[in-house]
Order: structure tokens, then sequence, then C-alpha cells
């Protein structure tokens, strides 16, 4: 009965997303008000609709009722009751319902926040994320409908893969969702505003916001999932250019573009078109991501499933809507002029410089991940593109990039100069240096680490100038400076931040290229020194847990022979689905990493038994992930800066006044 | 500075821009393309010396040593094969958790002088009945499976199974 009630559910909002997508469309066309003001109802509605869906499916799984398809796909009784909640969306059906769920509490954020929005722009906002969640409510119910009974239900579930069996599955993925959906507003604010033909600095200073917490949430999602790939995998990574992780980075660069230019649409009323432009691309790259990960074309731990329907159906959404976007933008965008004059040396002009690099980026990402994909769909040659290759051409121009994040938000407006940036920012030149020099001589004489080091470096001391400058820091009382900090702009700080947390980040990744690790067999009792530790393996013995059993070493660490700390590795074995995972121990104190895994068990040459262990000692590795938090608390703040929670409906309000004033004598 | 002078820079910026990415996604893509090829291919064809690659094929039952040494480490040695060839593999590191006899896998890594693989990746599947794509194609070409006609075979016949189709395993593939 419940499967049926959020079936129905999801047939209620697919209508409820017609009307949406129709109604105040044609009311914003005619100059209807009622029509309208249809637009707000109908999206609390639709968040309603989906929300019981999405509850009815939550219930199948948690009370593992095996009359439905998916349940028994993708649960099984014996699971932990988290992981029973998680599996909702760890299989390709329920992460659908949980993306329709994401917009459509989007599309209820745009009409219970936008009380203060122009009502013509409101609607068409709306309707258009009306259009996007009928494409999308319609591909979970025609292709993948998560409520498909089975008859006679069978005993029990086919389990979850117990790779996916993890509290960091539980907050990625509606994380990363939260980000792309993001996207789907600024899409919809860019579509809106190519139908109106008008983009001004309020335009602006409402796709800000969406587009920082989109980049936020995306931010915070991409770095869960490689906090997960590196404590669940047990390789030791963190990022590997795998298709899938590259399809979620190309919507954070152009997020990451997209945020600062529309800072200058609400400033300087200049990069309008451009930055439409990177709206829409935002949410293609988004979709392109959900395509690449649902349509199976590419395999990895993402993708469920891989039915042909499903694919041609999310290829066709995407090319409806990205080529109606384009088309209306082609149509459209000339009309709109620049006003805003600046000149090449300016904020403006390093703004533009940061969005052509990231879009640079993103543009060798992007056919570093599709090239094997045509290659093979056109002359059937398998290829592999690896890590070498995105390091290789990503680097020279993250470069540049990360030399000019420092020193953008010290110049000025409309025209600066390029001396006095220099002159305050020699310090932080020399500490970059210092770092290189430093990081040469300890790191063992490894060019790039060291290069990374400067620049984090150069990050961070960059963000601290800019604070200091702001505050007038040297120019006047040390009271009166720690009086300024304190009312700087939210919106300063928060650059500040993000800056300095892409610092932090690259220090991690720069420490990740001087790890070292050591592969060896010891017997039960056997030690080996790695990293300035001893490490001696105590025993290996079975262990038991909740839906699975264990292998389970015990390392005993020890330095100057005082022991510090045990490790435990182990590696599980599921009954259900009959596969094994590895569990590395990793033992950290936010400098460095060890990291231990358990290999195989084999007897060793003095008929010994011996298991094979590897070891790895990551300089900084926490930081790559500590950096990114430190990047999102950045856009928070900026999200929450007096600007952007008043000053766009006093704005409004004003307008209001002014049309109500100039109306009322008529 | 005027709009056109202006536009201009722009113009001139994005170019440069877009010029840099095309030129570093060449140089990039010449030395770092890393091609797919089975034992069959390879048996046709010896692989440059040096240039890193991808195996894949199905492990051959029966083949995995589990307590080798290599190079004063713990390695692991097994052969792939495609029904047709098979080609020995060395690895030092630990296996991934799908890692089984009979079943696909994909290495990356370079081929020694000896005629040994040297894989420094074992790359991991997450299904155990999960085939990834360039071995199916592998196997197809080999003559040893057809997909319409159900799963592959078990590992156990798995080499047996060269007898059967001496045509279709001697024949270097022309391409299909």
């Amino acid at each position: 009965m419940i499967p049926e009630i959020g079936h129905f559910a999801l047939i209620m909002a697919l209508m409820l997303s017609v009307a949406q997508s129709v109604l105040p469309l044609w009311g914003a066309h005619r100059g209807d008000a009622r029509l309208m003001a249809t637009a707000s109802p109908l999206a609390f509605a639709g968040l309603v609709a989906v929300g019981v869906g999405f509850g009815a499916l939550i219930w199948s799984f948690v009370v593992n009722d095996t009359t439905v398809m998916n349940v028994v796909q993708n649960s099984h009784s014996a699971k932990p009751l988290i992981y029973k909640i998680t599996g909702t969306w760890g299989n390709h059906e329920g992460s659908m319902v949980l993306w329709v769920l994401t917009l459509a509490i989007c599309a209820a954020a745009v009409a219970g926040f936008g009380r203060d929005l122009p009502s013509g722009l409101k609607s068409r906002v709306l309707a258009v994320m009306g259009m996007i969640s009928l494409g999308f409510l319609a591909f979970t119910l025609f292709t993948s409908n998560p409520f498909d009974r089975v008859w006679p239900p069978p005993p029990d579930g086919q389990g979850l893969n117990p790779l996916l069996q993890d509290i960091g599955l539980a907050i990625h993925p509606p994380l990363l969702y939260v980000g792309y959906v993001g996207y789907a507003v600024t899409f919809a604010f860019a579509v809106a505003a190519l139908i109106e033909g008008r983009v001004d600095a309020a335009w602006g200073r409402w796709v800000r916001p969406w587009s920082l917490a989109a980049w936020a949430f995306l931010t915070m999602g991409i770095a869960i999932g490689s906090w997960w790939a590196y404590y669940e995998l047990g390789w030791g990574g963190f990022w590997f250019w795998d298709p899938v992780e590259n399809a979620s980075l190309l919507p954070w660069l152009v997020g990451a573009a997209l945020l600062h230019s529309a800072i200058v649409v609400e400033k300087r009323e200049a990069l309008k078109v451009w930055t439409v432009l990177l709206a829409l691309l935002a949410f293609a790259l988004s979709l392109l991501g959900t395509f690449l990960v649902r349509s199976g074309v590419l395999n990895s731990v993402h993708s469920f499933a891989s039915d042909p329907a499903r694919g041609v159906f999310i290829l066709g959404l995407l090319a409806v809507y990205v080529a109606g976007a384009f088309a209306l933008f082609a149509w459209r965008a000339p009309a709109m002029a620049p006003q805003g004059v600046f000149a090449p040396l300016s904020r403006e002009g390093g703004i533009v410089l940061n969005n052509l690099l990231l879009c640079s980026i993103t543009a060798v990402v992007f056919v570093g991940t599709l090239y094997p994909l045509f290659l093979d769909l056109l002359t059937g040659q398998m290829i592999s593109v690896g890590p070498p290759f995105y390091n290789m051409a990503t680097a020279p121009l993250a470069f540049p990039l990360v030399v000019a994040m420092a020193m953008g938000p010290l110049m000025a407006w409309k025209r600066a100069a390029f001396w006095p940036v220099l002159q305050r920012l020699w310090w932080a030149a020399c500490i970059a240096l210092l770092a290189f020099i430093l990081a040469l001589v300890l790191g063992g004489w490894n060019a790039l680490p060291a290069l990374g080091f400067a620049c984090g470096f150069w990050l961070l001391a960059g963000a601290a100038v800019d604070i200091g400058d702001r505050s007038g820091l040297g120019r006047t009382k040390f009271a009166n400076v720690m009086n300024r900090a304190r009312h700087l702009p939210r919106a300063a700080w928060g650059a500040a931040i993000a800056h300095a947390g892409m610092g932090v980040t690259i220090l991690g990744i720069s420490g990740m290229g001087l790890a070292t690790e050591r592969l060896i067999a010891l017997p039960a009792g056997g030690t080996t020194q790695f990293a300035g530790y001893e490490w001696r393996l105590d025993h290996v013995r079975d262990f038991q847990g909740p839906n699975w059993t264990a292998r389970k070493a015990s390392i005993t660490v020890l330095r100057d022979g005082q022991v510090q700390f045990v490790m435990e590795p182990s590696r599980r074995f599921f009954p259900v689905g009959r596969m094994t995972t590895t569990e590395a121990a990793i033992r950290t104190n936010l400098a460095r990493d060890l990291y231990a895994v358990l290999g195989e068990e084999r007897d060793g040459p003095t008929g010994q038994r011996e298991a094979v262990l590897r070891m790895h000692h990551k300089p900084l590795a926490p930081w790559i992930w500590i950096g990114a938090g430190i990047m999102a608390l950045g856009a928070g703040l900026s999200l929450s800066d007096r600007r952007v929670r008043i000053a766009a409906p006093n704005r409004r309000r004003r307008e209001a006044e002014e049309a109500a004033r100039a109306g009322a004598p008529a | 500075m005027t709009r056109k002078r202006r536009r201009l820079y722009i113009l001139m910026l994005c170019a440069i821009g877009l010029g840099s990415a095309t030129a570093l996604t060449l140089t990039a893509f010449q030395d770092n393309l890393v091609f797919f090829r089975s034992p069959s291919d390879i048996v046709a064809e010896t692989p440059p010396e040096g240039r890193a690659f991808r195996l894949g094929g199905l492990v051959e039952a029966g083949s995995v040593v589990r307590d080798a040494t290599y190079d004063g480490r713990p390695a692991i040695t097994f052969r792939v094969t495609d029904g047709a060839h098979a080609i020995p593999v060395v690895f030092n590191g630990v296996l991934p958790d799908l890692f089984r006899e009979g079943q696909g896998v994909v290495t990356q890594g370079v081929m020694g002088t000896d005629g040994t693989f040297r894989a420094r990746e074992v790359l991991a599947r997450h299904d155990e009945t999960y085939m990834p794509p360039e071995v199916a194609d592998a196997l197809k070409r080999a003559g040893h499976w057809q997909p319409e006609a159900g799963a592959p075979p078990p590992p156990n016949q798995w080499n047996t199974l060269r007898g059967t189709q001496p045509a279709a395993a001697n024949t270097p593939r022309t391409g299909s």
C-alpha cells in the first residue's frame, strides 16, 4: 500500500510540474497576475508530493518490503538501519528520486525566499524549474520507477554493495545533488533573464547567493567523495581522475567562474552575457555529469546500472535543455548590451582572467574525460586517459590561476595599477619563495611538490594581506585595525577565507606528493622500520561484524621502544553478495597520516604464515579535506553577507514603490 | 580605453587561453594516452618498450601464485588470457578486493624484456558479475565468447577451449 502511495505521489508531482512549467510562464507572457501567482503554490505542492514519494521509498527500505523490486535488488534485512535508510539513494532509482526531491526543495526555496523578486522574473524562474522537474520526474517514472513490484516476493533482498555501506555514502550524494541542483536554479535565472531580455545588478544579486550555495555544497560533496575513496577503497589516493570524479569537477570549475563573474554583474553591470553563458554551462555540465554517471556509459563504483534506454532518455533530456537554452542564448544574448567599462588591469580584469583560466582547465578536463568515449564510439579503439595527462595539462593552467588569485582581490575596480599590488604582496612572495626552498631541501629535491608548497603559502599570505589591507594594517593604530577588521563586510572575509582554504588544500596535495609507502610480508611478531616508526605485527585474527566477517590485523607502532598506538587494518567478507572489502587503518595527527592496509596471507619462505602489509606515510594529507571545508565555509560566510540578505529585497521594494508611484497618477 | 579596444584585449586573452589549453591537451595526449591491448594483440605485435599500456583479459585459472617475490618485495604472479594467448603478469602490491581466478581483470603497467608484464596497477572492479567492456571485447575478438550465447565459460575450462577453435586462436585479428 505504502509503495502505491509513493508511486501516486510521484505521478501527482509530475502533473504539478506540468502545470508549473506552463501556467506561470503564460501568465508572465500575458502579464496576468493571477496566473503568475500560481507559481509559488505549485512549487510548494510539488515539494510535498515528491517528499511523500521519497518518504514512501525510505519506508519500504526500512521495513525491508521485498515486494518492491528496488528493495529486493539493493537491500537486505541483516543490514544496519542507517544503511537501510541511506541505501534508499544508494541505487539508481532512489538516487533519481533524491535528485528530484532536491530540485523541489530548491524550487520551494526560490518561492519562499523570493517574495521580493519581481513577479515576472519569479514566475519565469519557477516555470523553468518546473520544466526541469518535469523531465526528471518523467525519466524516473518511465525508465526507472523505484516502486515496481515483484510477485511472489523473494524471502530477502540481495544486499547493498558493501563498498557503499558507509557513512561517507550517506552524505556524499545528497551534498553533490544540492550542488548540481543549485545550478539548476542559476540556470533557471539565466533562462528567465534571456526570455525577459534583461540582466541587471538585481539579477546578479539573486544569482550570486545561489551560485555560492551550489558551489559550497558541491565543494563539500566532492571533498567527502574524495575522503571516502581515500579511506574506503584502500588505495591511499584521494583523487584518481576517474571520469565520474571529473564529471563532478567540471561543474565545480565552471561554478567557481560563475560565482566570480556574478560579482561583476552585481557591482559593475559588466560581463552580463558571459555570466548568463556560464550559468547555462554550469547546469549543462551538471546534467552531463548525471548522464555519464547514470547512463552506464562509464563504468565505476558510481554507475549502478547500464540500461541503454535510460542513457538515451537522459541524453534526450540533456539535448532538449542544453540545446534549448543555447538556442535561446544565441537568439537573445546580442540584445543585452554591456554597460560597465573597465581597464584590463582592474578587479574586473582579474576576474576575467580567473574565468578564462578556469574555463580552460574545464575544457582540458572535459576533453580528457570524453575523448576515450568518442574514440571508442567512432573507431572502436580503446584507450584510457590517466592521471599523468591531467597533471601535465592542468598544472600549467592552474599555476597562473593561483598566482593571480592572491593579486585579484587587491586590485581596485575599474582601473588598477600593478605596482601598488606588488608592493603589498612582496612579503607574501618572500614567504612563498622561502617555502619553495625549504620544501625543495627537506622534500628531497622534488620540484613539483615544492612549487605546490610555494603556491599554498602564497595564497595563505595573500589572503592575510587582503584582510590586513582592508582593515588598514600599518596605516592606523592596531585597535582601529581590529575594529575595522570586525566590521568588514562578510563577503570580504568569505573571499579571503575561501582563497586561504584553497591554499590549505594545495598544501595538502603537495604533501601527498611527498608520500612514501612500503610493501612487506611479516609473520606474527615480525617488525619493520618505516617513516621513523617501528611497526610490529602482533597477530591476524577473525572478527565477526553485523553482516560481515573479517580478518583483522593488529599492528603496534612504536617509537624509540615506546608503544605509540595500535592500528587495526582488516579485510571484510560480506556473505550476502559474496564480496570482500579492504578497511584501511588510518592514524592522523593532522600533520601527517599513517595508513595501513592488510593484504594477502600466505606461507612465507620459512613455512611461517605471513601477512602482506602496505603502509603509507602521507604528510599533510588531512589538509586536502580541511581546506575544502574552509572553502565551503568561506562561501557560506559570503552567503550570510548583509548585502545578500537585505540589499536585493530593498532594491526591489524601492522599485515597487517607484512603480506604484508612477502608476498612481495614471 | 574604448569599448573596441577592450573587446580586442578580451578576445586576445581568450585566444591565448584557448590556444594554450589546446596546446597543453595535445602535448599531454601525445605522451600519456594509455592504449588497451589484449594478450593476442601483444603476441601479434610487440608493444613499444617502456611505454605503459593496459592489459586485460581473464585471470587464467590456476595461474595465481600469491607468495612470489619480485624486486625484493612480496609479489603476486598470474597469467592474463583471452583464450587464444596468455601473458604472465607480476604485481607488487595488494590486490583489489574483487580479484579472482577466471574473472575479468584490467592491469596497467609496462612490458618487461623477459616477456612478463610488470603491472603497476590492477584496476579494482566493484561487482563480481561485472565484465570490463575492454575484456569482453578482447574475448569476442579472440573468438571465445559470444555474448549472445550467455555468460563467459567457466574458468576451469577457459584455456582448454584453445584446441576447439584453432582458426580463431591463431589468425591475427583483421579488424571486426
